[in-house]
């Protein structure tokens, strides 16, 4: 199995932070703000890696800090502690240490990330051509023809009626904005993907044929995929391992059959008892 | 001591124009490259020139023969007024309407139709410098951008009219890119003077006076405006509904950038040069090659003078 992602001890802490924050705060305290300085710890001592093909899914509860390591990955936060390493065909890249050039040039070029809202995503001004068109003419692609076929290659792949190629996103509905948000993901076919509660607030019928989409794109394109979320189905259907995290902290991970099935930790236990 | 000598030669004082020109020489060393400067306040609104002014006032010397032009006309109420006023803070330069005999050409929407020399200086009056402004309305984000030469939003712009009118619908202010890097918005020059730029001859000085940016074409630099590769540059072509290419009602060419403009007396639609000196020259080289067929092309110079006179 190639790596393409290592991640080790990653923490991200929003305000001044002090020597008593990591200790101070966790799940044994049932807190992630830190009673000596009223930081927040989002994020704590996650470690993790990721290989070709191979999706990892983060459940937790909202607050857990699964989207802040996600974010910070994708360069929208900066990291407090901590080193992530993207292995890249031949070259590997330390991604907390890239100038903000670099770190451009990555989330351009190699990183796709879909949004819970696709407003962030997407750009409301521009036809969902034009979003997909953004993304590929970022990549140095100046043929208008091919773009063109592109673009309605990945709409029909993520199944937008082509017709409405030329619409703005703000018409459709939430569904096919969220499609529409994956399409422009995926327009340079990305080896690392992140997605961030992509089916949450969908429809059963929209979210089933989202998942199935995602699971596509893996075996199609053996891209290796992050997948955030609080929904268990999601997890269950498509991540191969799972971290749980509460509080900033990691509290089990593993085999995401063997954390379903046998869960360790109370809140786990608790998570997979609630959902079923 | 006269009323001329007692005012500063050119206006500002020689800090300010001091500054202007080492903002001119980043300008041309970094091709293309907004250089912010403090734009100094002139005696007319910002807005009507102030940046072409600056830079011409800074750069040009006594004897030296200037040529204010604003649409390609030499007798716009713009190029009236700031000619008048160069000459008032300049007093011994010389001022003509002909594009041949200028060393600097001042203008507002247009390049003159023949083509500049070595050794002239255009210096355009620019509104908006720049050309990610339509796309990302965050100054400290469009520096970026420019830093990384990301213009994928400009192109998307690109992209949408042609989905949406089957053509790239800018009819001035087309993005170029300079030297291979930085794109720039070349003034509210039409589509057709952008070709002009590239390998230019002369130096072509930028001038925004209120958003205080000066930016230049340095001379024999690549300017290629922004296209796909399948979609390729196209200027005016300025032909009728039969195809045939419109003629300046005036003088009768064929080759220069037409001006459209409703006849009041007629109510017809009436075409004729925009750039007025070219439209002149033109004008009497034909009218002197139609009385005296045989006369050499030497001549047309005294006919011109007429013309212009």
């Amino acid at each position: 199995m190639t790596k393409v992602l290592e991640v080790r001890n990653l923490s991200k802490v929003y305000g001044p932070s002090c020597m008593e924050c990591y200790e101070s705060t966790g799940p044994e305290f049932s807190t992630n703000i830190c009673p000596a300085c009223g930081s927040i710890v989002a994020a704590h001592n996650i470690s993790f890696d990721l290989c070709k093909g191979e999706i990892l899914g983060i459940m937790g509860e909202s607050g857990s800090g699964k989207s802040t390591a996600v974010k910070t990955l994708f360069f929208d936060q900066e990291p407090t502690h901590g080193s992530a390493r993207f292995y890249d065909s031949n070259q590997q890249y330390d991604l907390f240490s890239l100038n903000p050039a670099q770190k451009r040039n990555l989330r351009n070029h190699r990183f796709g990330m879909v949004y819970q809202n696709p407003g962030l995503g997407l750009n409301f001004n521009v036809s969902a051509g034009g979003n997909i068109a953004e993304r590929l003419l970022m990549n140095d692609l100046r043929h208008y023809q091919q773009i063109r076929d592109r673009a309605c290659e990945l709409l029909s792949r993520t199944e937008v009626a082509i017709a409405r190629v030329d619409e703005q996103p703000g018409n459709f509905s939430g569904g096919m904005q969220q499609r529409v948000q994956i399409a422009k993901a995926l327009a340079i076919n990305p080896p690392l993907l992140f997605l961030d509660e992509v089916t949450t607030g969908l429809d059963l019928s929209v979210q089933a044929a989202i998942l199935d989409l995602i699971l596509e794109i893996q075996q199609e394109f053996e891209t290796a995929m992050i997948v955030v979320t609080h929904d268990l189905g999601v997890i269950r259907l498509l991540a191969g391992r799972t971290l749980v995290m509460k509080n900033g902290r990691v509290v089990e991970a593993g085999l995401t059959d063997q954390v379903i099935e046998d869960p360790q930790h109370a809140y786990t236990q608790q998570l997979v008892a609630s959902a079923l | 001591m006269n009323t001329a000598e007692a005012t500063q030669f050119g206006f500002l004082d020689e800090f300010a124009k001091k500054e202007i020109r080492r903002t001119v020489l980043k300008a041309i060393a970094i091709p293309g490259y907004q250089v912010p400067y403090s734009s100094r306040e002139m005696p007319m609104g910002r807005g009507f020139g102030t940046g072409g002014l600056q830079l011409t006032l800074s750069i040009i010397g006594r004897g030296q023969t200037l040529k204010v032009i604003d649409q390609g006309s030499d007798d716009s109420v713009n190029a009236v007024n700031l000619r008048g006023f160069i000459e008032s803070v300049c007093p011994s330069v010389n001022t003509t309407t002909k594009t041949a005999d200028a060393d600097i050409i001042q203008s507002r929407h247009r390049i003159p139709e023949l083509a500049l020399t070595e050794k002239q200086v255009l210096v355009l009056q620019v509104p908006y410098p720049d050309p990610l402004v339509i796309v990302e309305p965050s100054e400290e984000k469009r520096k970026v951008m420019h830093g990384e030469a990301d213009y994928s939003r400009l192109l998307v712009k690109l992209y949408e009219d042609i989905v949406h009118f089957d053509e790239v619908t800018i009819s001035h202010r087309y993005p170029t890119c300079i030297n291979g890097h930085y794109v720039i918005d070349p003034s509210p020059i039409p589509r057709y003077d952008v070709p002009k730029l590239d390998q230019s001859k002369a130096l072509v000085l930028l001038g925004a006076g209120r958003e205080k940016k000066i930016y230049a074409v340095p001379p024999f630099t690549d300017a290629a405006p922004l296209v796909f590769d399948d979609q390729p540059f196209h200027i005016e072509n300025f032909v009728n509904q039969d195809g045939q290419r419109r003629a300046c009602q005036r003088c009768g060419s064929t080759e220069s950038f037409l001006d459209e403009y409703l006849d009041a007396e007629t109510q017809t639609l009436v075409f004729q040069c925009s750039d007025s000196d070219y439209c002149s020259r033109f004008l009497s080289l034909r009218k002197n090659s139609a009385s005296h067929s045989n006369t050499e092309i030497d001549n047309s110079a005294d006919a011109e003078e007429l013309a212009n006179d």
